[in-house]
């Protein structure tokens, strides 16, 4: 495993950072930019983790997430929601009626034993949770263990049944490129059903550079074993533009096939009123405003 | 270097200024800016609608901690606007006369004018809320209290022909009372307001509370007009009355608070009342019950 891992190729920081900046410069404008923003409210896994979540922020939540622009019959569903365990039940009881996604992550910041991670996949899975976050130990990671880490994943995949599963890097305590690689590469032969670059709890999060790695490990993972994997870049994504600027590179680094919202989402909270004030911008030609749309 | 070449003279650009910055439009465009006589005098940045809308997110995140701050404090604030404004007086009087084509006397007079303004401005900072609020009677065991609040983010289309005194008299009124502005400079003048923008910038007024642009109002005034995220506009430099209208309508859409354009430019060296300072107010009652 480790002879694999730190066989792959080096990431050219230079290049790869120079790249993604040249791919955030592509223009994208009227209809396309239609289709963008639309495409990427699909794609939001509305998230909301924070210890003050309470049974009604969250029902709010879900029903957002089912119709972002209630004034809008052609706006469309995001992907998911993404809370805490104790909240899927909650958030299920919205979106179940409607038979739609209910998402939900492990990862605390106090990272709990593997068995107790289990039994609240467990616990999750069986409050309907369709797709199960967690977070991979960096600490072990980090310091080369990375069977353990493997057999971790594995383990969580396991407890996951029939839902999906996202890895979480945590790409800002990763320290380089090469080992944001590296761990996609792991994830991914674990078995992963998605890899997502971070929490959303520590920066930085998501950039456009480390999200181009990943997007190049399931390209190349697909090429090599024929499984196509997800990515999801959470964390710092705010605005219209730099969502746009994240599908853009899904086209040009993974391709078209990626451009779905089976397989590419933004974890995020704020990027949701962003796109929603584009939109109707583009739609009435008014600048919208914060007073237009719900409070996070 | 040898002594008799001639130096080159390092000549400034004219930018606009977003949210504590100078930036140059986004659209990348400039247009040529005559003095009064026809002679060239400098290039100006063109505003556009995407600078428009810049401004206006400016604007917003400055609000709240600009209304927040104690009236005393804008009052100070505005006040250090006048004292670094006296302090580079020269360039102003220069910049109006070379606008405005006026002689140096009047330039020097319009300039004490500004100044005075944003004195007199300033001290009605803390005074409006004696002034226009009230302790209502009312028939019950409540205090009951009206006390004016700042609206928002305010537009404003500054005079086209008064290119200080008149920019002066038409933000200094909007702020004071803890309002955020995004203005629209004299089309044809517009230096001397890329100058008071400098003094601006260095008078401990907060990113964002002005935004000054410099172009052509029918680029940006139908974007500030229908903006969902701005609260009030004030047409005092809009002369086309077909555009007047127009932004009277776009405004109507959410209700913005409107100065309608006047039929021809005021006389800015009058007393200018207290009507600029209320136009972008609105009241808020409390009632607060008292023990029986």
């Amino acid at each position: 495993m480790r002879r694999f891992l730190h066989g792959l190729p080096g990431v050219d920081q230079v290049g790869c950072e120079a790249r993604a900046a040249a791919l955030g410069t592509r223009s994208i404008k009227a209809a396309s930019k239609q289709w963008a923003i639309d495409l990427a409210i699909r794609m939001v896994d509305l998230t909301t983790l924070e210890g003050s979540d309470t049974p009604g922020k969250v029902r709010a939540l879900a029903a957002k997430a089912l119709r972002p622009d209630p004034s809008d019959q052609t706006c469309p569903s995001v992907a998911a929601v993404c809370v805490y365990p104790d909240m899927v039940a909650v958030a299920k009881d919205v979106v179940h009626r409607q038979r739609r996604l209910g998402g939900h992550r492990v990862p605390r910041p106090d990272e709990p034993p593997l068995s107790l991670k289990l039994q609240d996949v467990a616990f999750a899975v069986a409050a309907g949770a369709d797709e199960i976050d967690m977070v991979i130990d960096r600490g072990a990671f980090l310091a080369g263990h990375y069977l353990q880490v493997f057999e971790e994943i594995v383990a969580v995949r396991e407890a996951c049944g029939p839902a999906h599963l996202k890895v979480i890097f945590e790409t800002g305590e990763l320290q380089t490129y090469d080992n944001v690689r590296r761990a996609s590469w792991l994830a991914m032969m674990a078995g992963g059903h998605f890899i997502k670059t971070s929490t959303g709890k520590i920066q930085p999060a998501a950039t456009l550079p480390v999200t181009m790695i990943l997007l190049e490990a399931v390209r190349d993972f697909r090429e090599a074993t024929g499984i196509q994997v997800g990515v999801k870049p959470a964390g710092g994504i705010r605005t219209s533009k730099d969502a746009i600027k994240y599908l853009v590179m899904v086209n040009e680094v993974a391709g078209d096939d990626w451009l779905s919202p089976s397989w590419f989402r933004f974890g995020a909270s704020t990027l949701l009123n962003d796109l929603l004030m584009q939109r109707s911008t583009m739609q009435t030609g008014r600048y919208s405003g914060p007073d237009y749309v719900t409070l996070d | 270097m040898s002594g008799n070449a001639e130096r080159i003279v390092v000549r400034k650009t004219y930018k606009l200024y977003i949210g504590g910055a100078f930036p140059r439009s986004e659209s990348g465009h400039s247009y040529p800016v005559h003095d009064a006589a026809g002679q060239f005098l400098a290039n100006a940045s063109l505003a556009s609608r995407k600078d428009a809308r810049d401004a206006v997110v400016a604007a917003r995140k400055a609000f709240p901690g600009w209304a927040g701050r104690s009236a005393y404090n804008r009052a100070q604030i505005v006040y250090r606007i006048a004292e670094v404004m006296e302090d580079r007086r020269a360039q102003f009087e220069e910049a109006v006369a070379r606008s405005e084509g006026v002689k140096a006397s009047a330039a020097t007079a319009i300039v004490d004018a500004a100044i005075d303004r944003l004195v007199w401005y300033a001290g009605w900072a803390d005074k409006l809320t004696q002034v226009l609020g009230n302790a209502n009677p009312v028939a019950g065991p409540f205090f009951n209290l009206s006390t004016p609040e700042p609206v928002g983010v305010v537009a404003v289309l500054a005079p086209q022909s008064s290119s200080l005194l008149g920019l002066v008299s038409v933000i200094a009124p909007v702020i004071v009372s803890g309002n955020t502005v995004v203005a629209v400079s004299s089309a044809a003048r517009p230096l001397p307001a890329v100058t008071f923008a400098e003094v601006l910038a260095t008078s401990d007024v907060p990113a964002g509370v002005v935004n000054l642009l410099t172009g052509h109002l029918d680029a940006v005034a139908p974007r500030l007009a229908s903006h969902l995220d701005v609260n009030g506009i004030d047409l005092t430099g809009v002369e086309d009355p077909a555009l007047a209208i127009s932004l009277e309508v776009a405004a109507a859409e959410n209700l913005k608070l409107v100065r309608r354009a006047p039929g021809s430019e005021p006389d800015w060296s009058a007393d200018p009342g207290l009507s600029r300072l209320t136009q972008f107010l609105q009241t808020k009652t409390v009632w607060h019950p008292i023990g029986i």
